[in-house]
């Protein structure tokens, strides 16, 4: 299983960022194969459409889950439509994250936050 | 002669000051701030005609599409996004730029087009007024300026801007051929002032400055105009008398003491601004 996490840094002691279009990185925790991929996350520096561009690439690399803090509605439709389980948590880091995730104390995300627009077109 | 109306911040005064001087100049009106176009409710024109503004989109045809994902990195807007093998289009993030058909392979997408607002044209008092109506939720307002400035015929017009100095602006002064800045002696309409200046000195044509609310006395806008060199067309005082008429609806032109004003104010705007 492959677990997103949006995140301000690339290791195991940074913190969840709570946004999801323009966090920093995803850090994705492969559980099967045991390994840790760091994504730096595209959409961040773009004018508009960052959340949609943060979830291109998180359902390129197949991921089963994402744990952040909000997802705005056009990332929650893209989520949801691929079958991606998506869960809210706060801002600890990210060691407390996964342990609060496979204790399942995380809430699932069924609604999505509200819009942010980025830059004027 | 086109002249555009832009302000920097909003509420200064540029629907105030456009509405008036197309009637003191006898200059058709057009109103560009197509997010909440006001000037109508002022000049009260008959309308008689309205248009749709239209935008293309691309349509996915899902059996020639492979999901090959190629559309979806070309997109400069995020507009697209692939799912379950399937490639979705998010139509409010899309620019209709057509990138997209041109990079497909499988000859997958068309481009059908959606209404995104209005344009609506009339008369009063000879003059002839349009406006751009932008529909609720949409967020691009850029094609109904294109649509309401590309087809103008020769005359002279008064282009009430949108506020702010974003591409909405920017696009309404690439049809220009002068621009009076509407500003108040504050410290956000001396902030603002300045990024509208920059934009426009960027389109190389003749502007100058009128300043709203005014106190009469050597503020910061006066200040400011001074050092830069910047002409001042006039100024509209910081009246009682003046906010009544005009939140009422009614014309400050028609209004006997109000008028000079005004007249000034075209005399000067045809100076500053190199008419004829």
């Amino acid at each position: 299983m492959k677990i997103a996490i949006s995140t301000t840094g690339k290791n195991s002691d940074s913190v969840l960022d709570m946004r999801f279009g323009r966090c920093e990185y995803f850090q994705i925790y492969d559980t099967k194969a045991g390994k840790i991929i760091i994504l730096e996350n595209k959409g961040r520096l773009s004018s508009g459409g960052a959340g949609i561009a943060a979830s291109n690439q998180l359902i390129d690399e197949k991921v089963d889950v994402i744990i952040t803090g909000n997802l705005g509605p056009n990332a929650f439709e893209l989520i949801a439509a691929e079958g991606i389980k998506a869960y809210k948590c706060k801002s600890i880091a990210i060691n407390s994250v996964l342990e609060k995730y496979n204790n399942g104390e995380l809430e699932e995300i069924t609604i999505s936050g509200p819009a942010h627009h980025g830059g004027h077109n | 002669m086109n002249i555009a109306v832009l302000s920097g911040k909003g509420g200064t005064g540029k629907t105030t000051v456009s509405t008036n001087l197309a009637l003191a100049l006898q200059a058709n009106y057009i109103d560009c701030d197509v997010e909440e176009p006001n000037g109508f409710l002022f000049l009260k024109p008959s309308i008689e005609k309205t248009e749709q503004v239209m935008v293309e989109y691309p349509v996915m045809d899902d059996k020639k599409c492979v999901a090959c994902r190629e559309c979806i990195k070309v997109c400069q807007f995020h507009a697209l996004a692939k799912v379950k093998d399937k490639v979705i289009l998010f139509e409010k993030l899309c620019h209709g730029c057509g990138a997209c058909k041109i990079i497909c392979k499988y000859d997958a997408i068309i481009y059908n087009q959606r209404e995104i607002g209005k344009i609506e044209t009339g008369q009063t008092r000879n003059i002839h007024c349009s406006r751009g109506i932008l529909n609720i939720g949409e967020p691009m307002a850029v094609p109904v300026i294109k649509k309401l400035l590309q087809n103008i015929s020769e005359g002279n017009y008064i282009i009430d801007c949108p506020p702010g100095t974003s591409c909405n602006v920017v696009n309404t002064l690439r049809y220009v051929d002068g621009a009076i800045l509407v500003t108040e002696p504050s410290e956000f309409g001396l902030h603002d002032l300045k990024i509208a200046v920059e934009v426009v000195k960027m389109f190389q044509i003749p502007f100058g400055i009128i300043i709203n609310k005014d106190d009469g006395k050597d503020n910061i806008i006066r200040q400011y105009c001074k050092k830069e060199n910047i002409q001042i067309i006039g100024a509209i005082p910081y009246s009682k008398e003046i906010a009544q008429v005009y939140s009422k609806g009614d014309i400050l032109y028609d209004h006997f003491k109000i008028k000079p004003i005004f007249k000034k104010l075209a005399n000067r705007s045809k100076e500053v601004l190199q008419w004829n």
